[in-house]
């Protein structure tokens, strides 16, 4: 049986593999080829330079700057947006008070509410999610900081993204909000499929939510969980940071660099300083650091799989 | 359930190590072919062939093949694509047998981009907007065609007069990076400055304040009223320049930007630079600037001042039309030329920054060069553009055109601006020339740290300083030195 397997294999895959060959290994490569160019995006003549654009880019104090904010993206939104998605998920799900007689295992009252309020967010484009709370942030007449000012906090008025100091955790905070939803569901449907016996024999053993949680949910969810981490990583370093970025914020990349991140400044090379050899050049690093997390994750994440 | 999705890292079956080896193979395959890449995003653009020249009348000066097609694309912004349809219509008329494929669009670059790397770009763009492509990039690669045979071609007016001396003063110099051809054709008129409403200075019983003693005077006493004197479009500081540049010119002479414009070292350490920023920090520091200023977009910082929040703004023209549905009926909008220190500045009240806008251009590998020219003949008419500035409210680069049609306030008050200024016009190239230098770095890590107070003056300088030597020594950008 052994012997015909690759090649009904490959049968099956070659046209999803030659479209996937053509449009993304193909750009990839490409991107890489100009990235040892000085093409400026704007003409079709060009030089092969070497290796210039990337000791240029290793100079680039810029490029640090933003290579460390994507980098914070990276590890901290994940761990933030996927915590607070799974405290979510667990009291909708499975937190609640034991009611007379319903079922054993069921989330807190109201549950069904809060599930749909937390997925309205998804239901958003970024970049209406932007320009909304970049409204919410404005110091001068947006909601926060009239709130501050209604309930007595004249002094406490921040400039939000005005302020170098605060405008990278402005940006995350609406990350957050915005994605957490699409992963309280997510992790809800998992949870779902846990046998309910599980948790009655937990609960007759007389556990805690907190033993609950992470002694029958969290090892239980964890396939979810890890791809999870993954697709907010990729999130985080890619279009979702880079609409937020683009839109909200001073410059935008600033005040002073403070919130620039690698996709905005591939663009801003590519597409306003007309230097796009030098944009592949940085999208090669980025491609690097997604590729470097993505291995990351998997492997830390590696556990053994429990079948029920 | 995990047993359905999982797969992504047993060790059983097809592996991902297995497929990396053989992406990494296929890659290197692909190595030797890398010649053919060329041929994907960037083909070689040679062997386009230009349209046939027409006969030269005088009703044709710039020889114009009438059976030819003449490809026109304009930004869809801020002025609409009504008097572009307008202009294409006139073409139309003068050359009957002659298709124009006429297209408005906001997305300059994205739809542009790829013709410019096949060679087939359009015969005339208006490369304006979020999405303009960069002049300096397109003029060293030699993309655009040399405008001279439009500026010596006679107007579609007067025949005894050349198009190049209907025009308003610095358009053509604008158009030139270095040495005399020109590139670019400006169609607009901004005039830049201090914004400010006259109801609101009326009633804090003040006029525009000329010298900086009276500029402070006026802010304590609307701070008084509790009113702020100043704000600015606070994310994006590029645009606190629009009146600090000519104070600097004011202050110092013209030579002053024209070295900062020319990258000269120590251009940033003039005395007149150092006292203009600290004259600006001081609004800061004496708190005339609106509170959350450094937090507020452009639209915010403009509808602020139009609610009466502040008094000054500094802005270019565009702002009437932008803010229009803000800015109150009774407001009495006005520009003014920027204050300068005292009556020991160089030069005379009044100086102001002026340019133009809506950058047309003709690329060199167009079809019908002729055709494109053709048609910014026929919008610098006269007619063309009266029907330009009653239609969006701005001045055109034809001087004149302003007659028999009544102005906004704004723009009166512009025109009058200019006609005080005279020759005292200024026209800052770094805006055009290092997009990059000028608003990320002067403007957004320079001035708008300053002016949110995380910086002296010394330091701004200092930094704004250091900004410009690197560019000036950076190899990838192309320098201008004023001529």
């Amino acid at each position: 049986m052994q012997h015909g397997k690759y090649r009904f294999v490959v049968g099956f895959l070659a046209v999803p593999l030659g479209l996937y060959a053509l449009f993304v290994v193909w750009p990839f490569i490409q991107s890489i080829y100009y990235s040892f160019t000085d093409w400026t995006g704007l003409s079709p003549e060009f030089k092969m330079v070497g290796f210039d654009n990337y000791s240029r880019m290793l100079d680039d104090d810029i490029f640090w700057k933003s290579l460390q904010h994507s980098l914070l993206f990276a590890l901290l939104l994940p761990v933030v947006t996927i915590g607070l998605a799974l405290f979510f998920a667990f009291m909708i799900n499975v937190g609640g008070r034991r009611r007379k007689g319903g079922p054993v295992i069921s989330g807190v009252r109201g549950s069904g509410f809060y599930k749909i309020v937390y997925f309205f967010p998804q239901v958003l484009s970024i970049a209406i999610v932007a320009l909304l709370f970049q409204f919410a942030y404005n110091p001068d007449s947006g909601a926060i900081n009239s709130l501050l000012r209604g309930i007595g906090l004249d002094s406490v008025q921040p400039l939000w993204l005005g302020d170098p100091n605060l405008a990278l955790w402005c940006v995350m905070a609406v990350l957050v909000w915005s994605t957490v939803g699409f992963f309280v569901v997510l992790f809800s449907a998992g949870m779902a499929s846990i046998p309910a016996d599980l948790y009655e024999a937990a609960l007759l053993d007389g556990a805690n939510r907190i033993t609950t949680f992470f002694r029958i949910t969290l090892p239980l969810l964890w396939d979810t969980v890890q791809s999870g981490w993954v697709y907010m990583g990729i999130l985080a370093l890619g279009a979702e940071s880079f609409a937020v970025v683009g839109i909200m914020t001073t410059g935008p990349g600033g005040p002073d660099y403070s919130t620039t991140v690698m996709v905005l400044y591939v663009y801003q090379k590519a597409f306003r300083d007309g230097q796009a050899a030098y944009a592949t050049t940085i999208g090669v690093a980025l491609l690097v650091v997604t590729l470097a997390f993505a291995a990351a994750v998997m492997r830390l994440g590696r556990r053994e799989r429990l079948e029920y | 359930m995990g047993s359905t999705t999982d797969g992504s890292n047993g060790p059983e079956g097809v592996g991902r190590r297995d497929l990396i080896k053989r992406s990494a193979a296929l890659g290197l395959i692909s190595v030797p072919t890398m010649g053919v890449l060329s041929a994907c995003a960037s083909s070689g653009g040679g062997g386009e062939e230009k349209a046939e020249a027409g006969e030269k009348t005088a009703k044709n000066p710039l020889g114009v093949n009438d059976a030819t097609q003449m490809e026109f694309v304009l930004f869809d912004g801020g002025f609409g694509k009504e008097y572009g349809q307008d202009a294409v219509k006139l073409y139309e008329k003068s050359f009957p047998k002659a298709k124009v494929k006429f297209s408005a669009t906001q997305k300059i670059q994205s739809t542009l981009q790829p013709r410019f790397n096949q060679g087939t770009p359009p015969d005339l763009i208006d490369n304006s907007g979020a999405e303009q492509m960069d002049m300096g990039v397109l003029v060293g690669k030699k993309q655009l065609a040399d405008l001279t045979p439009l500026l010596d071609a006679p107007s579609y007016d007067n025949p005894d007069k050349k198009v190049r001396d209907t025009l308003r003063p610095g358009i053509v110099e604008m158009g030139q990076f270095d040495g005399d051809p020109v590139w670019i054709m400006y169609y607009a008129y901004t005039v830049y400055g201090v914004w400010y409403s006259q109801k609101a200075l009326d009633s804090l019983d003040e006029q525009y304040p000329e010298t900086w003693d009276q500029m402070l005077a006026v802010c304590e006493k609307a701070k008084k009223k509790g009113m702020a004197g100043w704000t600015y479009a606070g994310k994006y500081p590029y645009y606190i320049p629009f009146s600090l540049y000519p104070m600097i010119a004011k202050v110092g002479g013209r030579e002053v930007l024209d070295a900062i414009d020319n990258l000269e070292p120590n251009a940033w350490k003039h005395p007149a630079v150092k006292a203009s920023f600290e004259a600006y920090y001081e609004l800061y520091k004496k708190g005339y600037v609106l509170r959350g200023t450094p937090g507020l977009d452009h639209i915010q910082s403009q509808t602020a001042w139009a609610q009466g929040k502040a008094l000054f703004l500094p802005n270019g023209s565009w702002v009437e039309n932008e803010s229009a549905n803000v800015i109150p009926k009774d407001f009495g909008l006005a520009v003014s030329a920027p204050t300068g220190l005292d009556s020991s500045d160089k030069m005379p009240f009044g100086t102001i920054w002026a340019s133009g806008a809506e950058p047309f251009v003709v690329p060199a590998k167009a079809k019908n060069p002729a055709g494109g020219m053709e048609q910014l003949r026929i919008m610098l008419s006269e007619a063309s553009s009266r029907n330009f500035t009653s239609k969006v409210k701005s001045l055109s680069a034809y001087n004149g055109g302003t007659t028999g049609i009544t102005l906004t306030p704004g723009l009166e008050s512009g025109q009058a601006a200019l006609e005080k200024a005279g020759d005292n016009v200024v026209n800052p190239r770094i805006q055009d020339w290092y997009v990059k230098l000028q608003k990320e770095q002067i403007g957004v890590a320079g001035l708008g740290e300053m002016m949110a107070g995380r910086m002296t003056p010394a330091e701004a300088i200092k930094k704004i300083q250091g900004f410009a030597d690197a560019a000036a020594k950076d190899t990838s950008i192309k320098h201008y030195k004023h001529q």
